[in-house]
This record gives C-alpha cells, sequence and structure tokens, in this order.
C-alpha cells in the first residue's frame, strides 16, 4: 500500500498549499499548516513499512514541534487580534511597507 | 509490502484515504472556522486510521490522542475566544487571480509529488517485518527502542523547544500590565 499511501499524502499536501494561498482567516491557514504537516506524517508511516521504524520516530518528533507551534503561533494570533481586532490577513499587513 | 493483502484492507485502506481526502477538500472551502476545525478532525481520525493499517498502532493512538484532541481543541478554543465562530462575509477567501495562482501552483505540486512518488523504492526490510516485530515485543516497544537509544539526544532537544513554546507563549499572550504602560510612555 506505499503508493496508495503516498498519493493520498501528496493530495493532502497540495490541499493544504491551496488553502494557505486562497484563504484569508489567519486561523483557518493556520490550520492548513496543521494539514500539511500530517499529510507529511502519513508520507512517514508509508516509508516506515519498507525503511524500517525510524519513520515513526520522526513522526513522533513532528507531533511535538507541531504542538508547540499551535502554542506559540495561537498565542500570536491572539496577541494581533488584541492589537487589531481582526484575524483576517488582508488587514495585517504592517511588515509589507 | 506483504505480497498478497485481503481485499477488506485493501478496501478499507481506500475508503479512509478518500475520506481523509474528502473532509480536507470540505475542511478549505468551508466559511465558518467552527465547520473548517471539524472537517480537520475528521481527515485527522481518517489519518490515524490509516496508520493503525500500516503498522503504526503506537503513532495512531498518538494522533487521535494528540492531534484531533489537544491541538484541535486549542484551536477551537482560540475560536470561541476570539468569538469568531459566525462564517464571516470579510472576503475571506481572495480574489480570482489569487485562486488561479493557487491553482496552478497545486497542479505543479501535485505533479512533482507524484512523480517521486513514482520513483523505484528499494526496501531496506524485509516484507511484513515491521508487523512480525510487533507481534513478538507489542506495539510500543518497537518505536520506543530507537526513540531512547538512536534518537536521545533529539528527544532531549525536544523537550527545550516545548518549555521554549510554553515561555513564548505566555509572554505573548499575557496582557500589558499597568506599569509597563507608564514605563513605555516615559
Amino acid at each position: 500500500m506505499l503508493a496508495e499511501a503516498l498519493f493520498f499524502s501528496a493530495v493532502l499536501f497540495t490541499i493544504g498549499v491551496v488553502g494557505v494561498l486562497t484563504r484569508r482567516n489567519a486561523i483557518i491557514v493556520f490550520m492548513c499548516v496543521e494539514l500539511m504537516l500530517n499529510a507529511v506524517n502519513l508520507s512517514f508511516v508509508a516509508f516506515s513499512q519498507v525503511y524500517g521504524v525510524a519513520g515513526q520516530v520522526f513522526v513522533f518528533f513532528v507531533m511535538t514541534v507541531a504542538a508547540a507551534e499551535a502554542a506559540v503561533g495561537l498565542a500570536i494570533i491572539i496577541a494581533l487580534f488584541r492589537h487589531r481586532q481582526t484575524v483576517n490577513l488582508q488587514n495585517i499587513n504592517l511588515l509589507k511597507g | 509490502m506483504q505480497p498478497t493483502l485481503p481485499l477488506f484492507y485493501t478496501f478499507n485502506f481506500y475508503v479512509f484515504g478518500i475520506v481523509a481526502i474528502i473532509a480536507a477538500v470540505l475542511f478549505v472551502t468551508r466559511r465558518s472556522p467552527v465547520a473548517a476545525a471539524m472537517w480537520l478532525v475528521t481527515t485527522m481520525f481518517a489519518l490515524a486510521a490509516l496508520y493503525i493499517m500500516m503498522d503504526a498502532q503506537f503513532i495512531g493512538a498518538i494522533q487521535v490522542l494528540v492531534y484531533a484532541g489537544a491541538i484541535m481543541v486549542v484551536f477551537l478554543f482560540v475560536i470561541m475566544l476570539l468569538n469568531l465562530g459566525q462564517p464571516s462575509d470579510v472576503a475571506d477567501a481572495r480574489g480570482r487571480g489569487w485562486k488561479l495562482v493557487a491553482a496552478a501552483i497545486g497542479v505543479a505540486m501535485l505533479a512533482q509529488i507524484f512523480a517521486l512518488t513514482r520513483a523505484h523504492v528499494q526496501p531496506s526490510i524485509p516484507p511484513g517485518y515491521l508487523a512480525r516485530q510487533i507481534e513478538y515485543t507489542g506495539v510500543i516497544a518497537p518505536v520506543a527502542g530507537p526513540l531512547f537509544n538512536e534518537y536521545l539526544l533529539a528527544f532531549e532537544v525536544t523537550s527545550v523547544l516545548l518549555l521554549a513554546a510554553v515561555v513564548g507563549a505566555v509572554v505573548l499572550g499575557r496582557r500589558r500590565t499597568a506599569v509597563e504602560d507608564a514605563a513605555d510612555a516615559r
């Protein structure tokens, strides 16, 4: 089932990329990033069937990084909302100059 | 890979994969953040089922507990905290130009990744090795062994990462006190 799992993983990753590019709600963009991480995890697990269990250990680390990223990212979103009263990325473009 | 897989296994594998993809498509097209989060949870459950079918039972359980449980609850909590539950009509999706660019990039990436998955894979362990290992030692031992031997340093560094994330989240999320505001004004 390696080829099928990799196909599902590729489709999910692409859906995540398209979501990041087309949505403006910061929280949904953030959830799209989580979807991309999940797609990569699926690839890792699929490859662990043919290359040994190290892939599953990597999934473990990816999940830890995702948890840390969710905590910090959502704190940033809350701080942004407190300043601008919005999470629409169109209104949060100060760095663009 | 096993030479002959039961039809039941193959059928279920496709069912969960297709459920994951459909839920992901619904997730990026929903307007309401809460509905989107619910569809993302569905995707994660389907992925957990796929993990379990690919001899990664422990990862499947962790997927449900940590991803579908903890991380998505944090997301829903923030949606609730910021009162974003209503589907907002404030031009959430980007314009036509952005959508075309996104579609082009999506198709290009899909073609690239798909071409990569067609590459010849030389298995380094015999087929069914993982399943036999799990049969002998249980589900957790094959993951725990490398985690605490070969990858011990990475495991320890992870704890520092989590500490930094906790401190960062607290610092970013707290309110500024009046004393600090006065100090800045001076």
